[in-house]
């Protein structure tokens, strides 16, 4: 009896787990199927106007990557501030704690505030609000990253840069980030991944645009918003346009996080 | 500069608290205007964008005027349905009383609803598929399986949600449709869709904390003469306990927020859903559809169900991470 039971759970688990695969899989045959056939040399060459993607894909990198500008040193610090400065008194784990809470909260909640504060002010959708939406976004992910990373460096080497009369701040930085310099550049890349196939925090920040523009004082082409709109349109053509993307931007992240692991894996 | 640098990352940790408190406030400013004219009454109501006659508050107050307006302009001076708001609009003076005689209500409770039901039924789907997974990959599955994998599942949990939303749209959901009937937008839809998209996430998060139990607990107990399964129950999941709840709750809060992944497939209608199958809307998907043209006291509301959604989401995570994963650090 014990015996059955034993195997019928097992059985049961092992059939949950190749349902959920089949799922997941599913998801993503459909998508490449769909994806390459749509491909073509247009998509890279012209803009949304054209029925090309080249706007699109430009302005996605640069939103996120000035999210990068703007969250990572933030977050950095702040993460050093937590693991080296903090000596984990009640206010850090308390911010440790918020900034993990952060984490999770929804990201269309994030584009509401931005709205509130950037786009409302200024009068009209802005490519600066959504990067600012993006950073928002980036940066408790930058501090648990930050956190952990230099959390793993061991205490002597700490110890050795101060026993040589180092200042604090210069062990931090020639010493410690060094030495978890790769954990610190996964993390980022990580952190890159989630923030560039966001959707949400851009709809009402950023918008989008058919054409090329580098003004982030206007609104600003947007990959996922765009792929949101041409999906639910009733002309096909527009969908597989949307599918070419959504491909090429699944391809893309996936990349990031292989990247990711790969460095990890040859620095151990 | 020790003492700058000092200064300027305490600043920058500060931002964390900064941000969420002003999260808190600004939304709360904004959605104020909607939270004077509703009230709490807000949560209960499930009319949204209804134009509502207040005539008889109005006519009330101001019978005098209409009466004499009326025998100035009209000299029959046939007595005006209390409904006629043309007529009154027809008259100068009576122009801005009229306007007040319909009024729009806001009410949050159908997206609140949806919201919710849409959770709950991503959860129930959810949570016995990732279990299966975490079971799957940390006891079942050797290591030369497990890894692979463990690997793919978290390549899916990168996925981004657009991508689910897509193909809940194009495929899951005529799918669905085709089995249990109604259309391929559906609550059910949603929520299937929902499930899919955090299982990757609640499996990773749930083999993670499965596999911090030690080894020496599971041998004596395989030295029993247990069976993976005993083991499994006995030994691995009261050990676990704390983390794997905790990873479902932040699966829960994920879930709860999500947009893109539910706006595809929810239908986005103001009605309650009387079936599973029926289309419905959750309070993300308000927000995405809506946000951008809405001014004056709809985005007030707007705002007011976005400090709802942060409220309850904040709720949940902190739940999560305060009693259930607390002693990780």
């Amino acid at each position: 009896m014990r015996l059955l039971i034993n195997k019928i759970v097992l059985f049961l688990s092992t059939l949950a787990a190749v349902l959920g695969l089949i799922f997941l899989f599913w998801i993503l045959i459909t998508l490449t199927i769909k994806g390459v056939s749509a491909l073509s040399i247009h998509l890279f060459t012209n803009d949304l106007v054209n029925n090309g993607l080249r706007n699109l894909f430009i302005g996605q990198f640069i939103l996120a990557l000035i999210a990068v500008i703007l969250g990572v040193p933030i977050g950095m610090a702040a993460g050093i501030y937590l693991q080296e400065y903090s000596f984990n008194n009640k206010f850090a784990s308390f911010i440790r704690n918020l900034s993990d809470v952060m984490m999770s909260a929804p990201s269309i909640v994030i584009g509401t505030f931005v709205y509130a504060i950037v786009v409302n002010p200024v009068g009209h959708m802005n490519g600066w609000a959504g990067a600012i939406a993006l950073a928002i976004l980036m940066l408790p992910i930058v501090v648990r990253t930050t956190d952990d990373m230099l959390g793993l460096v061991p205490k002597e080497l700490r110890e050795a840069g101060v026993a040589i009369g180092a200042p604090k701040y210069k062990v931090i930085f020639n010493i410690i980030i060094k030495a978890a310099k790769v954990g610190i550049m996964t993390g980022l890349l990580l952190a890159f991944a989630r923030i560039i196939g966001e959707t949400a925090p851009l709809l009402f920040t950023s918008g989008n645009s058919q054409y090329f523009t580098l003004n982030l004082n206007q609104e600003f082409p947007s990959l996922t918003v765009a792929i949101y709109t041409l999906a639910t349109m009733p002309d096909k053509h527009l969908v597989e346009i949307a599918w070419a993307g959504a491909f090429i931007l699944t391809v893309f992240v996936l990349i990031i996080n292989l990247l990711g692991r790969y460095i990890t894996k040859e620095k151990k | 500069m020790e003492a700058i640098f000092k200064k300027l990352s305490a600043l920058s940790a500060t931002t964390i608290l900064l941000i969420l408190s002003a999260i808190f406030v600004v939304l709360f400013i904004y959605a104020k205007p909607a939270v004077q004219k509703y009230g709490i009454h807000f949560l209960v109501d499930p009319r949204w964008d209804v134009s509502v006659s207040l005539n008889k508050n109005s006519a009330n107050n101001t019978p005098n005027t209409v009466n004499k307006n009326m025998s100035d302009n009209n000299l029959n001076s046939a007595p005006i349905g209390e409904n006629d708001a043309d007529v009154l609009a027809a008259l100068g003076e009576t122009n801005t009383q009229s306007s007040n005689n319909t009024e729009t209500i806001y009410g949050g409770l159908v997206p609140i609803v949806g919201t919710i039901l849409s959770t709950i039924l991503a959860m129930f789907f959810a949570v016995p598929i990732a279990m299966g997974i975490s079971i799957f990959l940390a006891e079942i599955a050797g290591p030369k399986l497990s890894k692979p994998v463990g690997i793919a599942i978290e390549l899916l949990a990168a996925i981004p949600s657009i991508i689910y939303g897509m193909w809940g749209l194009f495929y899951f959901g005529p799918f669905v449709s085709h089995l249990f009937g109604g259309s391929s937008v559906s609550l059910l839809v949603a929520g299937l869709v929902l499930g899919i998209m955090i299982i990757p996430f609640m499996s990773s998060l749930t083999r993670d904390s499965m596999n911090t139990t030690p080894e020496v607990l599971k041998e004596s107990a395989y030295a029993m003469g247990a069976t993976k399964f005993e083991v499994i129950k006995d030994v691995i999941f009261p050990y676990a306990k704390q983390g794997i709840i905790g990873s479902m709750i932040l699966a829960l809060g994920r879930a709860l927020g999500e947009t893109m992944a539910v706006a595809f497939v929810i239908g986005g209608v103001f009605t309650f859903p009387k079936k599973i199958i029926d289309p419905t809307v959750s309070i993300p998907v308000v927000l995405a559809n809506n946000f951008a043209e809405s001014s004056g006291i709809s985005l007030s509301a707007l705002f007011y169900l976005a400090l709802i959604l942060f409220v309850l989401s904040f709720i949940v995570i902190s739940f999560a991470k305060f009693y259930f994963l607390r002693n990780k650090k």
